[in-house]
């Protein structure tokens, strides 16, 4: 994935003479750029490669307090296959994709092309409004929403009581995960309008003002020509919502607090893995589950990549 | 990621160099009808926050007996300002200060990490270059918690957990702003420049202080930004690592207030006390953002564009 960016960096290097800058190569001198390279990849290698390939090692063996540990190839993998916590997880944080990212996304797309359009009125202030959340921590988010929805002093509670009505249960078992889609879509959804916008800000405007001349709405010009320029920010956008999706932690750990009987141990992947590792000690099952969880990840990308190119393709044909 | 990489750099260039001006004019061509959408949204996205203000100036009893977006009969903000910071002899405080500790010194440490690799891998051509920097593009996709646990362990093995190190070292290491810094090297410095600067005999670690550094600013804010929001909100890492809450974050150190409050136990917690403590914590981070926040825009114009 990276081969295109690589080449589209590159100086056309035919066209130099020649010359003592040609001889050094015109990037100047290569141990030099490995030197620049070098402290990021000493990290990188510390931090993420080797704890990757030491919860791969780490997968394959078990713990027992009688016989100690022994390796036992793909059990654990067998096992997280067939463990209906796990799997249960995994099945909400689907629902998690096909529900709340769409929406999350749908927001952040109209709010960017509304404000880059120019009629909205004080387009400025709203759109550093719906940006300021991404500022509040996930864990103050979720207290705060946590409180917003509690049946206590939460203002959705007061204003159904004032009128007469049965309040909503929203720490319910039913309405827990949609109180959660929530809580994500308010964080996230200025993060994404911000990279929308900005891509949506380097459009060169000579590519619409044509269209705008014969006529063509504002709505069409949005459909057939800002999107399709834009597409690149929002594949990133989804992947990126596909990755954070599927790392929920903090809004299951927090509300866990104030509904702790609809937030089983297992309601997120990786709430999962933590609880498995930290309250069962079992770190050989837990660094599988991590393990299974980056691989659904790294599918889950692909998919997106590979579904958003047939997409294209088919509209090129 | 194949799609978002393979866009031309005409586009973002121009997003760089020269912004586009306002092509409307003021006052005119304005829709009644998508302010009103766009701006019910923007209430969606301030309401909350405004509850929690409203919220930390109350005492217990108007939390439960007045209406949440309204004052109640107290003005208790000052008294619940001073409970937060009294808490546990002032420990909030504290952990107000890791929080800075932690944030600032990976952020700006990530920052300049990424800033050096971004540049190495868009202006120089070495051994093993191009894979490098596939592996570091590939690691984007990593869940960081997934990473998490088996760096606990590492560093667990190594005497380093509940350290300062054990959040600081991890949080330097941004894949992202690897990738954002190298498409915003490749864009904003010419190679024209560097060549000048090496005929005129300076070195390459003083052609990039003294020149492409400077041309990288904004792309260098933007990072700064991703990796110090990044950390501030860090949860889990900390969360593992640290157990003497002495080097709690604020993060870590308001969850444990507010399940001391919930559970009931001996050091119960008022709801004032959390609620004012939020508001608190997150004040700083959104006036820095209101301050700063053309540079996510300039930034990310040349990030996203490209990539």
């Amino acid at each position: 994935m990276a081969v295109t960016t690589v080449s589209s960096a590159d100086p056309p290097a035919t066209r130099r003479s020649p010359g003592r800058a040609a001889r050094r190569g015109h990037r100047g001198h290569p141990l030099a750029g490995f030197l620049f390279v070098v402290p990021f990849m000493v990290l990188f290698i510390a931090m993420i490669l080797v704890p990757l390939g030491y919860a791969a090692y780490l997968s394959l063996f078990e713990s027992k307090l009688i016989g100690g540990t022994s390796f036992v190839g793909l059990k654990n993998f067998a096992e997280a296959l067939t463990d209906p916590a796990f799997l249960g997880g995994v099945g909400r944080m689907a629902l998690f994709l096909v529900i709340q990212v769409p929406i999350m996304l749908g927001v952040a797309l109209f709010l960017a092309l509304a404000i880059d359009s120019g009629r909205t009125r004080a387009a400025r202030s709203a759109r550093l409004l719906a940006f300021m959340p991404y500022a509040v921590p996930g864990v103050v988010a979720t207290l705060m929403w946590g409180y917003l929805y509690g049946p206590d002093f939460g203002p959705i509670t007061q204003a159904f009581e004032a009128v007469g009505l049965q309040p909503p249960d929203l720490l319910g078992e039913s309405s827990i995960l949609g109180s959660m889609m929530n809580i994500v879509t308010w964080e996230y959804v200025g993060y994404n309008m911000i990279i929308m916008y900005a891509a949506l800000r380097a459009i060169p405007t000579e590519l619409y003002e044509a269209a705008a001349i014969d006529g063509a709405s504002r709505i069409r010009i949005a459909l057939s020509i800002k999107i399709p320029a834009i597409k690149p920010a929002i594949m990133l956008t989804v992947i990126f919502s596909v990755i954070g999706t599927f790392q929920l932690f903090n809004e299951p750990a927090l509300l866990d607090a104030i509904a702790p009987v609809v937030i089983t141990n297992g309601f997120t992947p990786n709430f999962y893995a933590y609880n498995v590792a930290f309250v069962n000690q079992d770190v050989n099952y837990a660094a599988a589950i991590a393990f299974l969880l980056g691989l659904v990840i790294a599918v889950m990308s692909y998919v997106v990549q590979l579904g958003s190119q047939r997409a294209e393709r088919k509209v090129r044909r | 990621m194949t799609a978002t990489m393979s866009s031309g750099g005409t586009a973002s260039a121009a997003g760089l160099h020269k912004p586009r001006p306002s092509r409307h004019r003021r006052g005119r061509d304005r829709s009644t009808p998508l302010s009103i959408i766009v701006w019910a949204l923007a209430l969606y996205f301030l309401l909350p926050l405004v509850w929690l203000a409203i919220a930390s100036t109350k005492n217990t009893g108007d939390l439960f007996s007045t209406f949440g977006f309204w004052f109640g009969d107290s003005f208790a903000l000052w008294d619940n300002i001073q409970s937060v910071f009294g808490y546990k002899d002032g420990i909030f405080g504290r952990w107000a200060l890791n929080t800075l500790l932690y944030a600032g010194v990976s952020a700006v440490g990530a920052s300049f990490l990424a800033t050096m690799a971004g540049y190495g891998f868009a202006k120089y051509r070495f051994f093993g270059s191009n894979a490098m920097f596939s592996i570091v593009l590939g690691a984007i996709m990593i869940p960081l918690t997934a990473l998490a646990l088996p760096t606990y362990l590492l560093f667990s093995s190594a005497g380093l957990t509940n350290t300062v190190w054990a959040i600081i070292v991890p949080s330097l290491v941004s894949p992202f702003g690897v990738f954002l810094m190298r498409v915003y090297a490749a864009d904003a410095v010419p190679d024209s420049l560097l060549e000048a600067a090496r005929v005129d005999g300076a070195g390459e670690l003083r052609t990039f202080v003294q020149v492409a550094f400077r041309l990288m600013v904004p792309g260098f804010i933007t990072v700064l930004l991703f990796a110090l929001v990044a950390t501030w909100n860090n949860y889990f890492l900390p969360l593992i690592m640290l157990n003497s809450s002495d080097l709690y974050p604020l993060t870590v150190g308001l969850a444990q207030m507010q399940s001391a409050g919930t559970s009931g136990g001996g050091g119960e917690v008022l709801f004032s006390t959390v609620i004012t403590g939020s508001f608190i914590s997150i004040v700083p981070l959104i006036v820095a953002f209101l301050f700063l926040q053309r540079y996510w825009q300039s930034g990310l114009s040349a990030g996203s564009v490209k990539g």
